[in-house]
């Protein structure tokens, strides 16, 4: 059992990571990625808030109604969003600042409700909090690489330390402006994706059409 | 849940019926929806509650620093409410240009009197995308050792790209030089137009007149220096025009007839 929950935590990481392998959680990887900071401060709060929605959910699952199961969630997410955003408020002045309008966004985090569907309304409430831990944990991984790089040849900075001198501030370094720009996560996501599958052959989803091979008449 | 393990007896009590119902009855469905709905609601509304004066707290000391930091005396080791002090909070009507002592200066709220339709009203020509202007503010003077004005701080906001920016102006006591100007509320393109927050830009700000000698309003953002002169001219940020489009016509609203001329003549006649 111990080991099942140690594969649980550790297999959202690299092997079944919910942005590279199941691609959920892309739209929130692309409007918190320009600064490190607040990849960091988000992938906190969406591993918090998968954990508990997951908890709370899988606790009350053999209650839930199938026709209103979805709303159920939600309304679990939006409460516990709303708490996350509440104490970054009155706790965490500046990053809630930087943060605005994507902690209120977490609630429609494809991860958050993958999770609490896919997994929490069939699985014990311990289990399901491991699991929210490890996939939000598997986010919070990706988000800090494309953080890493957008911060770094974006704004010359990572963790807002000045690392290249850009030219605006008297250095030398051109920023490249497009990775400050949503689409660039696109691209450094798919290059994720790409060493992730090369790396385990294993990801490759198999093609949904096949090449036949017509015979000459 | 519990209610599995038991023996299949009657079912006590209100809530226990209902959780011995099936799963997917209409009954059972309100239930759920009901008693969910109710629990989730207490929770925030106790998290907000008890939060509030923590948060409050927060949002006026960072609007405080801010008014420190465009008026240049920002000193992080002291404590910022007592740095506060040095200021002088006034109420200013905007159409007359005086102060008004209608309201108390340290607890006025500006956004919520520019939201209230008694306390302001629609604007028809709305550069700065405003929608709804104040007809009170308040404003922060700093006198200097002899108790002259020294600086106006004067609360601006406008529309840019994203965002509605919400900053100050300092200005010098002629009313005319720019000390300089500082959003402490704004939500554009990080790296572009969050460059407002740039202190190099927000540096070019200082030693700028509004006015030329015949009293015209000459004050631009633009990426060209206007006719003008560089003297009433900022450079435009890269990679930001309708940010600095925004913050263009937001200083120029600010500082004309609908916003603080008024205030600004009356301080050249000496009337303050």
């Amino acid at each position: 059992m111990a080991h099942k929950r140690r594969e649980m935590l550790i297999d959202p990481l690299v092997d079944n990571n919910p942005i590279t392998l199941q691609v959920l959680g892309i739209c929130s990887a692309l409007a918190v990625t320009s600064s490190l900071q607040v990849a960091f401060v988000m992938s906190i709060a969406v591993t918090l808030v998968t954990a508990f929605s997951s908890m709370f959910i899988s606790m009350i699952r053999n209650q839930i109604p199938s026709s209103i199961r979805i709303i159920v969630q939600m309304v679990i997410i939006a409460s516990l969003v709303i708490l996350v955003d509440q104490m970054l408020k009155a706790f965490a002045f500046e990053i809630s600042k930087t943060l605005s309008v994507f902690v209120g966004l977490i609630i429609t985090n494809c991860i958050v409700m993958g999770r609490a569907e896919a997994f929490a309304m069939k699985n014990g409430p311990i289990d399901s909090f491991i699991d929210g831990i490890g996939n939000g944990l598997g986010y919070g991984l990706i988000l800090m690489l494309v953080g890493v790089i957008r911060e770094l040849f974006g704004s010359g900075s990572l963790f807002g330390v000045t690392i290249l001198e850009t030219v605006n501030n008297g250095g030398w370094y051109v920023p490249n402006g497009l990775l400050l720009l949503p689409p660039s996560a696109f691209f450094i996501i798919g290059l994720i994706i790409w060493a992730f599958r090369s790396w385990k052959t294993d990801q490759v989803e198999e093609r949904e059409y096949k090449i036949q091979t017509v015979e000459a008449h | 849940m519990a209610d599995h393990d038991q023996t299949p007896t009657e079912p006590q009590g209100f809530i226990r019926r209902f959780l011995a119902l099936p799963t997917d009855s209409v009954p059972k469905t309100l239930f759920v929806a009901i008693s969910l709905c109710l629990v989730a609601s207490m929770i925030v509304s106790a998290a907000a509650v008890a939060l509030r004066p923590l948060q409050e707290v927060n949002a006026l000391k960072d609007k405080q620093i801010n008014i420190l930091q465009v008026a240049g005396i920002y000193d992080p080791s002291k404590d910022v409410v007592e740095s506060f002090a040095a200021f002088e909070p006034h109420v200013l009507e905007l159409k007359t240009g005086d102060f008004t002592d209608k309201f108390d200066a340290a607890s006025f709220d500006d956004r919520a009197a520019a939201a209230d339709p008694a306390t302001s009203e629609a604007l028809s020509d709305d550069p700065a995308g405003i929608g709804r202007l104040g007809d009170y503010v308040t404003v922060y003077l700093l006198r200097d050792a002899n108790g002259d004005i020294d600086k106006l701080i004067l609360p601006i906001h406008g529309y840019g790209l994203w965002s509605t920016l919400y900053g100050f102006i300092a200005l010098e006591e002629d009313g005319n030089d720019i000390f300089g100007l500082q959003f402490y509320e704004q939500a554009e393109t990080p790296g572009l137009g969050a460059e407002v927050d740039n202190p190099r830009w927000k540096a070019l700000w200082n030693g700028k007149k509004l006015r030329d000698e015949n009293g015209d309003l000459q004050i631009s953002v633009t990426k060209t220096a206007p006719a003008a002169g560089s003297e009433y001219h900022i450079d435009a940020l890269a990679g930001a025009t309708l940010t600095t489009v925004g913050v263009h016509n937001l200083v120029r609203f600010w500082m004309g007839e609908a916003g603080y001329k008024p205030f600004l003549d009356n301080l050249k006649a000496g009337n303050i």
